[in-house]
């Protein structure tokens, strides 16, 4: 475990949604290792380094809520935009809201805080002037001056996520008295292999002592 | 266009008297609570939509400045009429193989449409090069203090159909109902990334158009179900970087908003019922605070 990096993450919501429940929104207890990633990607990223997410602690309760809005159903359409371009004008390239109304409700997390322990490692697109030290340097300057790429946020853009580093040698924040603090959470999404066609991996994960152990991608603990 | 190069935060306040800001689908259009503290919400959709018509009435279509969502309410029937014209079913659900095509389809796209310059849109699935992810972020916005939805029953002095008029033997009366709240001052909180704006072209011009939006939108927008709503203050804060020179939390916590003396014991009723501070020497090195409104 060199070369780790603590990140404390909270904010009033988030949605990690469940990828059996995507029309009418529902989230999983807890963040994924996916989002984790997310999160540590909006701060730092270069195409050199893979983080991977080995531990996820639960520092408060997991409570839900539920908001319902207005959606639209439909997605942009590169024909059609393509038939703009050659047209050269923007007449018509419009969706009219209305026309294609969704009403979805969401069930999100309300007051969440975790502290994500990652590290990274070096992927096939490394270049020869790469060093370990330097990236990890880049992500703690970065992460202990709130600093990023764009804005972290926890599973949708909507729910922005305040971070701060704990630094070595740190303790953990308190953790809420009534959090959670053994719970089997049932299989989740681990992450998706952009290697394999989008395929999504799960896991079992199990809360234990409000700690999640999240097994390495490629553990038979793993599986699509 | 050349992209904005600083990192944006602001704070965004606005009140409504006497109307809904935002109704509840779940709950019979009541205006948005949330059930543990009470507190109103508006949904960050929500203020998006407000953002997107200012832009329809500020720029009229202008070149780069077309609003891909569009309301019914702002249709402009020449569009209407190539829309149904154009509306033909592409074959491919993904965007093309060809990364180069799939690039200038993604900058025209941002070049011409000023929402998805700035919130990003979704063009595909699967494929990341279809997937435009806006510089412009924004949160829930909640209100203050709890608020206090109000039911009012609304009579109309008419009747939609013959059948109705019959059963009232010609007294043609039919009830309503509005929900309103009498006051609310409510916070948003929103995230310019200098970083994702690089890759939409989101430029400082369109920063001072996304400012005029988020000062002026609500007198655009008035209606019956409205009330009356009024941007009441807007702070932002500029980081020297792209990436930012402090945690957005830490700047969010400078802006505390009280009761003024005296009024803590009644409900709110006005903005003059609330003092905002901002807190200019806590801001840290390399952030420069502004207050637009």
């Amino acid at each position: 475990m060199s070369y780790g990096i603590r990140l404390h993450v909270w904010g009033d919501r988030a949605c990690f949604t469940r990828p059996e429940m995507k029309v009418e929104r529902v989230s999983y207890d807890v963040i994924t290792p996916s989002a984790a990633r997310g999160i540590l990607e909006a701060i730092h990223w270069k195409p050199a380094i893979r983080w991977i997410v080995d531990r996820i602690h639960v520092l408060k309760p997991i409570r839900f809520e539920s908001i319902r809005r207005n959606e639209v159903g439909s997605k942009l359409s590169p024909g059609n935009v393509s038939k703009a371009m050659k047209a050269g004008t923007t007449a018509g390239l419009v969706a009219y809201v209305d026309n294609d109304r969704q009403q979805r409700a969401a069930t999100i997390l309300r007051d969440v805080a975790y502290v994500i322990e990652a590290h990274f490692e070096f992927t096939d697109a490394v270049g020869p002037d790469e060093s370990v030290g330097k990236h990890l340097d880049i992500f703690n300057r970065r992460a202990r001056k709130g600093q990023y790429f764009h804005a972290p946020c926890l599973g949708v853009r909507e729910f922005p996520a305040h971070f701060s580093l704990i630094e070595d040698g740190q303790p953990l924040p308190e953790a809420h008295p009534e959090r959670d603090a053994d719970k089997d959470l049932g299989w989740m999404l681990h992450d998706i292999d952009f290697t394999q066609d989008m395929t999504p991996r799960f896991f079992r994960a199990q809360l234990k002592g409000g700690v999640i152990e999240v097994p390495p991608w490629q553990s038979t603990e793993v599986s699509a | 266009m050349t992209a904005i190069t600083h990192r944006y935060e602001f704070v965004y306040l606005f009140d409504v008297t006497n109307g809904n800001p935002n109704g509840d689908p779940d709950a019979g259009n009541l205006p948005r609570l949330d059930p543990e503290t009470n507190c109103g919400l508006v949904t960050d959709v929500s203020l998006k939509r407000k953002i997107r018509n200012y832009v329809t009435l500020d720029k009229d279509s202008a070149p780069g400045f077309a609003i891909y969502m569009q309301e019914k309410a702002v249709l402009n029937n020449q569009h209407k009429r190539a829309y149904e014209a154009l509306e033909i079913k592409p074959e491919d659900k993904k965007l093309p193989k060809d990364e180069a095509k799939a690039r200038a389809i993604t900058a025209w796209m941002c070049a011409n449409f000023f929402d998805v310059r700035t919130f990003g849109a979704v063009m595909t699935t699967g494929i990341n090069a279809g997937q435009v992810r806006g510089p412009v972020q924004l949160a829930f916005a909640t209100s203050i203090e709890p608020v206090l939805p109000l039911e009012i029953a609304i009579t109309r002095m008419a009747v939609t159909t013959e059948k109705e008029a019959e059963a009232q033997s010609g007294d043609n009366r039919t009830m309503g109902r509005k929900h309103i709240l009498p006051y609310g001052l409510y916070r948003a909180h929103g995230f310019v990334s200098a970083k994702l704006a690089e890759r939409t072209g989101f430029s400082d011009d369109d920063l001072q158009l996304l400012w005029n939006a988020l000062i002026n939108m609500f007198e655009h927008d008035r209606s019956a179900a409205r009330g009356e709503m009024a941007a009441r203050k807007l702070i932002v804060f500029e980081h020297e970087s792209a990436m930012g020179n402090a945690p957005a939390h830490v700047l969010f916590d400078a802006v505390k908003i009280q009761r003024t003396e005296g009024t803590q014991d009644r409900p709110a009723r006005s903005f003059a019922d609330y003092r905002v501070n901002v807190d200019a020497k806590a801001m840290p090195k390399g952030v420069s605070v502004r207050e637009l409104l």
